[in-house]
C-alpha cells in the first residue's frame, strides 16, 4: 500500500527515534507523552478542585495508575485477538447491558451499575464504548466499502441495540456517545453523502416524536439550555454557575486554589462532570485553550496511526476509539460551556472517577497495539 | 481474514478512508474551534459580566446592630443597660426532621405553643441560608446546661448570645424611661429599613422611644465571603457600627425609690421637677410593670392580663392619667382674678357653706358640708381662700371672671397643651372655653360652667405631670420651663430644642409672693383651731423643717345629686375622689416642685399631701447631685 498524501500533510514523526525498549513493549511514546501531560495536568486541577484533599487525588492517582497498566497490557495484545474478541466483547456488553436493566444498582435515578461480588460496582455502558466500534470494525473488515444497503442494515441494528439499551438505563449521555462512536465508523467505512443526507433528514422528521420520548428531565435540560436564568435557583443553576466560573477566569484566570466560584462550592460537581470550569475560572481561557491543544494533538495522533494502519480493522477501531474520544471531550465542554444541555458526562482523562479513565486508556492501548503491530 | 481481503479492493478503499479520516478531523477542529469561540466570548467579551457575578455570589453583605445607648439616672446610676441572653435557636438547613427536633427539645425546655407559631413566622421571612432561627428566647442557666448536656441528640440546635436591653430597676423606673420591644415587621415598615437591618429591638415606649434616633446607633456592615450554602467562609471588609448615644436624666433613682415607696400600693402618680431647669426628678406611675419582660418576649395571655387589669399598670397615670384638678387649681385662679381686677387681697367675703347663681336655685357646696353642718367657713379673704380652700370664694371669683378669662389664665401654666420636651406621649389635658363647648358636646356655655371651673371641676382636666409643671410655675414666680428627662448626653443629639416658654402674664411681684405665702399657709399655719389652720398643716405641717408652699385638691370622680350626701363609706372604691397635693420647697428659693395624685385616695391633705412631704423631705436632705464623672465626658445639651 502507498503512503497516503494525507499522512504526509501531517506533521511529521516518522522521524522520532522510537527506542527500541518502548517498541517491544509496543507502546506508542507520543500518545504516551501526551495522555500522562493531560492526566497530570487533571490531577493538578483535582487537587485544587477538591481543596487539597490528598485522599481524593490519592485515591484517582490509584485508579489512573490501574489504567495505564491496564493500557500498556491491551497495548501487547494483538490486534487480531481484538478482531477475533470483537463478537464476544460484543456479546458479552449487550448481555451485561440488558442484566443491568433487570438487576442494576440505581445511583441518582439511573439504573447503571453493576454489583459485581468481590470486584467493584461497574457500568457495563462503559464497556460498549470500547466494544461497538470493535463489532461495527468488525463486520466491515472483510467486506467490500463503501457498504451495501444491507450492510448499513446490519449495521443499524448492531449499534441500535446496544444504544438502545443505554437511553433506556436511562443515559441518554452515554447512548449518544456510543451511537457516534458506531457512526464515526459507518462514516468511515464510506457511507455514502446520499444516505447521510436521507439519515438527517430522518432525524429532523424525528425531531418531535424524540422531543416527546425524553424524559421531562431530559426536556427541561434542553429547555434550560436556551433560557437558564427562568429558574436560577433550580434548573438553571448548573450552567450558571459553570459560565459564571468560566467567564470570571478572564484570559489567565484568577489562579490555582483562587477560583471563589469551585472553591465556595457554587460550582456543582466541580471535581466531575464540571471540572473544566474549574480550570477555566482559576486559569482562565489560556489554561482551557492549552487542554485543547493537547485533546486536539491525541486526537491527530489517533487520527494518524488509523491512516497508518494496515488493515481496515486497524483504520476503522483506531478512528473510531479516537472519535469517541473526541465526542466524549467535546461534549463535556460544550455542556460546561452552556452549548449543549447537562448530560451526565466526565471530561476524559481529567474528571474523577475511575471508570471512564479504565475504558478510555484501554482503547488507547488497543490504538497502540494497532499501531505497533503493524509490521 | 484472507479470504475477506481478496475481494475487497484495498487502494481505493484506502482511498476513500483518507478522504473520510480528513474530514473527520477537519470536522473536529471545527467543533474545537467552536469551544474556543465559546471559551473567548464567554471569558475575554464578556468576562466583567461573570466576574461582578462571581463576586455577587460569594460576597454577602451582613448588617451589624450597633450597640444601644445606655440611660443613667443623674448620678450616673445606670437605668438601661445591655446584657446577653442566651437563645435556642435552629438552623432549618441542618435539620431533616424539624417537628422530631422541636418534640425532642421540648422534652428538655419546656417550648409553648405560641414559642412554635412564632418561630414558623420567623422562619417564613427572608433571611440567608443557615443563618439560625430562635425558637425560645432566654433560656434559663439550668436550661442551657440541660440543653448543652444532650448537644449531640439536637443535630441543628444551637445556643447562641444575644444582646439585649436589661433595666435594673425594674418596675421602679418603666414609666419614666419606657422600654424596648423586639421589633416587628410594621415597626420596620415605619422606620428605614437600612438603619434597621440587624437591630431586634426598638424603643417603644418612654425615653427609648422619644430618643430612639439616638439612642439606636448606626448600623455597621460586614462583607462576609460565603459559600453556596450560605456558611460565611471568611470576612473581607468591616464598616464598623457607630454605638448608640449615652443619656443622663434629670431622674434622681432614689428619689423615684423614695416616691413609689411613699405611694405604695396605691394607684397614682408622682411628678417632681426641678423648677430652676424643668428637669423630671422623679416621674412615678402605679401600678407599674416589669418593662424587662417586653424585652426577652410576653406571651399573650400575660400580656391580655396586664392590658386587662383593672388597675391598668401600663398606663401611665404621671403623663396619660387626665383628672380634674381640684382644688390645686384655686392658686392660679387667685391670680387670675387679681390679674383681672375682679378681686383684691383685701376684698373678704362671707362663706355660709354654699354659692347660688342669681335667679338659679341649685346650691354649690363647699368641700366640708355635710347635710348635718352646713359649713362655711365665715370671713373669707384671698388668702384664708387659700390655706382653708374656700370654694365659696373661688365660685364667686369664678362667675366673676369672663370665661374666656378664666381658660386664657389657665393655660398660661401650661394646661391645655404638652409644653415638656421629651416625655414621649404627654397627653395635653383640656382647658374648656366656650368655643370647645359649643364644638366638642354642642352645648352653650352655661354661668355654672364658670362657678365649676371656679374650684377645678367640670371639663377642667390636667395630667400630673402638669400639676407639677404648674407648680414649678408658681415656684419660679411666673417664670416657665418645660419639663424634660434629658439632662445631658455624651455625644450632641440631633434633635432640636424647643423654644422657651413665655413666662406667665399679670400678677404683679407682690401678687406672686403673697400668693406664696398663702400656700406656705397651707403647709406652716397651725395651733390655730380648726378653722384658721392650713389644711395640710395637720397631717405634715407640725414638725417640718423646711418651708414649704403647698395645695391640695380633690378631685370628683363621680358627680354628687343635689341634695345628696356624698358618703365615702357607700361609693365603690373606683368611684372615690381623687387626692391631689402640689407643693415645691423651699419656698424662697425654690429647688423641687412635686405634684401627687391618688387615685380615689379621698383627701389631698390626708392622703396625697403626706407623699409630698415624703418626697421634698428626701430631696432637701441630701446632698446636691454629684457632677458627672469625668470619664463619662457627658456633654450638657
Amino acid at each position: 500500500m502507498s503512503e497516503p498524501q494525507f499522512v504526509r500533510s501531517l506533521p511529521q514523526h516518522s522521524g522520532l527515534v522510537v527506542p527500541a525498549g518502548l517498541r517491544r513493549l509496543h507502546l506508542d511514546p507520543i500518545l504516551w507523552v501526551l495522555l500522562i501531560t493531560v492526566i497530570l495536568y487533571g490531577l493538578i486541577m483535582l487537587y485544587s478542585a477538591v481543596e487539597r484533599d490528598m485522599d481524593i487525588v490519592g485515591g484517582q492517582i490509584a485508579r489512573l495508575c490501574l489504567a495505564l497498566v491496564l493500557m500498556a497490557m491491551a497495548a501487547q495484545v494483538h490486534p487480531a485477538r481484538y478482531l477475533r474478541w470483537a463478537p464476544g466483547l460484543y456479546a458479552v456488553g449487550v448481555t451485561l447491558l440488558i442484566a443491568v436493566l433487570v438487576v442494576g444498582v440505581t445511583v441518582k435515578g439511573s439504573q447503571r451499575w453493576l454489583e459485581l461480588p468481590g470486584v467493584a460496582r461497574f457500568q457495563p455502558s462503559e464497556l460498549m464504548k470500547i466494544a461497538l466500534p470493535l463489532m461495527i470494525a468488525w463486520y466491515f473488515h472483510d467486506r467490500p466499502l463503501p457498504p451495501t444497503f444491507k450492510d448499513l442494515l446490519i449495521v443499524a441494528a448492531l449499534i441500535g441495540l446496544p444504544v438502545v439499551l443505554i437511553v433506556l438505563e436511562p443515559d441518554l449521555g452515554t447512548g449518544i456517545l456510543a451511537l457516534a462512536g458506531g457512526l464515526t465508523v459507518v462514516f468511515l467505512a464510506g457511507l455514502s453523502w446520499r444516505w447521510m443526507l436521507y439519515g438527517s433528514l430522518a432525524v429532523v422528521a424525528m425531531a418531535p416524536a424524540l422531543w416527546f420520548a425524553l424524559q421531562p428531565y431530559q426536556q427541561q435540560r434542553i429547555l434550560t439550555l436556551f433560557d437558564p436564568e427562568k429558574d436560577p435557583l433550580g434548573a438553571g443553576w448548573n450552567i450558571i454557575q459553570s459560565t459564571t466560573a468560566l467567564g470570571s477566569g478572564g484570559l489567565l484566570g484568577k489562579g490555582l486554589h483562587d477560583g471563589t466560584q469551585s472553591q465556595l462550592k457554587f460550582l456543582p460537581e466541580s471535581h466531575t462532570d464540571f471540572i473544566v470550569a474549574v480550570i477555566g475560572e482559576e486559569l482562565g481561557f489560556a489554561g482551557v485553550v492549552a487542554l485543547l491543544i493537547l485533546y486536539v494533538l491525541i486526537v491527530a495522533r489517533g487520527l494518524i496511526i488509523a491512516a497508518q494502519s494496515k488493515d481496515t480493522f486497524g483504520r476503522l477501531a483506531a478512528s473510531s476509539l479516537t472519535m469517541v474520544f473526541f465526542v466524549y471531550l467535546f461534549a463535556n465542554i460544550a455542556m460546561v460551556a452552556g452549548l449543549l444541555p447537562v448530560v451526565g458526562l466526565p471530561l476524559p482523562l481529567v474528571s474523577y472517577g475511575g471508570t471512564s479513565a479504565i475504558t478510555l486508556l484501554l482503547g488507547f492501548g488497543i490504538i497502540m497495539s494497532i499501531h505497533s503491530h503493524r509490521s | 481474514m484472507a479470504s475477506g481481503m481478496l475481494i475487497k479492493d484495498g487502494s481505493s478503499e484506502l482511498r476513500m478512508f483518507m478522504g473520510r479520516a480528513r474530514l473527520l478531523f477537519a470536522g473536529a477542529l471545527v467543533l474545537t474551534l467552536v469551544l474556543v469561540v465559546r471559551m473567548l466570548h464567554l471569558q475575554v467579551l464578556q468576562h466583567e459580566h461573570y466576574q461582578t457575578r462571581s463576586e455577587e455570589n460569594r460576597m454577602q453583605m451582613v448588617p451589624v446592630p450597633p450597640v444601644r445607648g445606655l440611660i443613667f439616672d443623674r448620678r450616673g446610676n445606670l437605668l438601661a443597660e445591655n446584657r446577653p441572653i442566651f437563645n435556642l435557636a435552629l438552623i432549618r438547613e441542618r435539620i431533616e426532621d424539624l417537628d422530631g427536633l422541636i418534640e425532642a427539645l421540648a422534652a428538655v425546655t419546656p417550648i409553648s405553643e405560641e414559642e412554635i407559631k412564632d418561630f414558623q413566622d420567623r422562619l417564613k421571612r427572608t433571611r440567608r441560608p443557615f443563618e439560625p432561627v430562635v425558637l425560645k428566647f432566654a433560656l434559663t442557666d439550668e436550661e442551657v446546661a440541660a440543653l448543652a448536656v444532650n448537644r449531640h441528640r439536637f443535630l441543628g440546635a444551637e445556643i447562641n448570645v444575644e444582646i439585649v436591653r436589661h433595666y435594673p430597676y425594674g418596675a421602679l423606673a418603666a414609666h419614666a424611661i419606657g422600654s424596648v420591644r423586639r421589633i416587628t415587621k410594621e415597626d420596620l415598615d415605619a422606620v428605614d429599613r437600612a438603619r434597621y437591618s440587624g437591630t431586634n429591638f426598638i424603643g417603644k415606649r418612654g425615653i427609648e422611644r422619644f430618643y430612639e434616633h439616638s439612642l439606636h446607633g448606626e448600623v455597621g456592615t460586614q462583607w462576609v465571603e460565603t459559600d453556596a450554602f450560605g456558611r460565611v467562609r471568611r470576612t473581607l471588609d468591616v464598616n464598623p457600627t457607630v454605638v448608640g448615644r449615652n443619656l443622663r436624666l434629670h431622674l434622681d433613682i432614689d428619689l423615684q425609690a423614695v416616691a413609689d415607696e411613699a405611694l405604695g400600693d396605691r394607684r397614682g402618680a408622682v411628678v417632681a421637677i426641678d423648677p430652676n431647669s424643668g428637669g423630671v426628678l422623679a416621674l412615678v406611675s402605679k401600678p407599674s410593670y416589669d418593662p424587662n419582660v417586653f424585652v426577652t418576649g410576653i406571651d399573650a395571655k400575660h400580656y391580655r392580663a396586664l392590658l386587662g387589669s383593672r388597675d391598668k399598670p401600663l398606663v401611665n397615670r404621671a403623663i396619660n392619667g387626665q383628672y380634674a384638678p381640684g382644688s390645686t387649681i384655686k392658686p392660679i385662679l387667685g391670680l387670675a382674678g387679681l390679674t383681672h381686677g375682679v378681686v383684691d387681697w383685701e376684698e373678704e367675703i362671707v362663706d355660709r357653706g354654699w354659692f347660688r347663681l342669681p335667679g338659679q336655685s341649685r346650691l354649690y357646696r363647699d368641700w366640708n358640708w355635710t347635710p348635718t353642718n352646713p359649713g362655711g367657713q365665715g370671713i373669707v379673704n384671698l388668702n384664708r381662700a387659700i390655706y382653708r380652700s374656700s370654694n365659696i370664694f373661688f365660685y364667686t371669683l369664678g362667675h366673676r371672671l369672663e370665661a374666656n378669662q378664666l381658660a386664657g389664665f389657665i393655660r398660661q401654666f401650661g394646661y391645655g397643651e404638652v409644653t415638656s420636651v421629651d416625655i414621649d406621649g404627654a397627653a395635653a389635658g383640656l382647658v374648656p372655653d366656650p368655643a370647645w363647648k359649643r364644638g366638642a358636646k354642642g352645648e352653650p356655655w352655661y354661668p355654672g360652667d364658670n362657678v365649676n371651673i371656679g374650684i377645678g371641676q367640670g371639663d377642667l382636666l390636667v395630667t400630673p405631670l402638669q400639676a407639677a409643671a404648674a407648680a414649678s410655675t408658681l415656684a419660679n414666680r411666673g417664670k416657665r420651663v418645660r419639663p424634660r428627662l434629658l439632662l445631658a448626653s455624651d455625644q450632641p443629639l440631633l434633635d432640636d430644642d424647643l423654644a422657651p416658654l413665655p413666662a406667665v402674664a399679670g400678677p404683679s411681684a407682690d401678687d406672686w409672693e403673697l400668693m406664696v405665702d398663702a400656700m406656705e399657709d397651707v403647709v406652716h399655719r397651725g395651733d390655730m383651731g380648726y378653722q384658721q389652720n392650713g389644711t395640710a398643716w395637720y397631717h405634715i405641717g407640725q414638725d417640718i423643717g423646711y418651708r414649704m408652699a403647698g395645695k391640695s385638691g380633690t378631685a370628683q370622680v363621680v358627680e354628687i345629686k343635689q341634695g345628696q350626701e356624698y358618703d365615702e363609706e357607700e361609693l365603690d372604691e373606683y368611684n372615690k375622689k381623687h387626692a391631689w397635693f402640689i407643693a415645691f420647697a423651699p419656698a424662697d428659693a425654690p429647688a423641687i416642685a412635686v405634684s401627687v395624685l391618688v387615685e380615689n385616695g379621698g383627701g389631698g391633705s390626708s392622703v396625697a399631701a403626706p407623699v409630698v412631704r415624703q418626697v421634698l423631705d428626701a430631696y432637701l436632705s441630701e446632698a446636691p447631685p454629684a457632677p458627672a464623672e469625668p470619664d463619662e465626658q457627658l456633654v450638657s445639651r
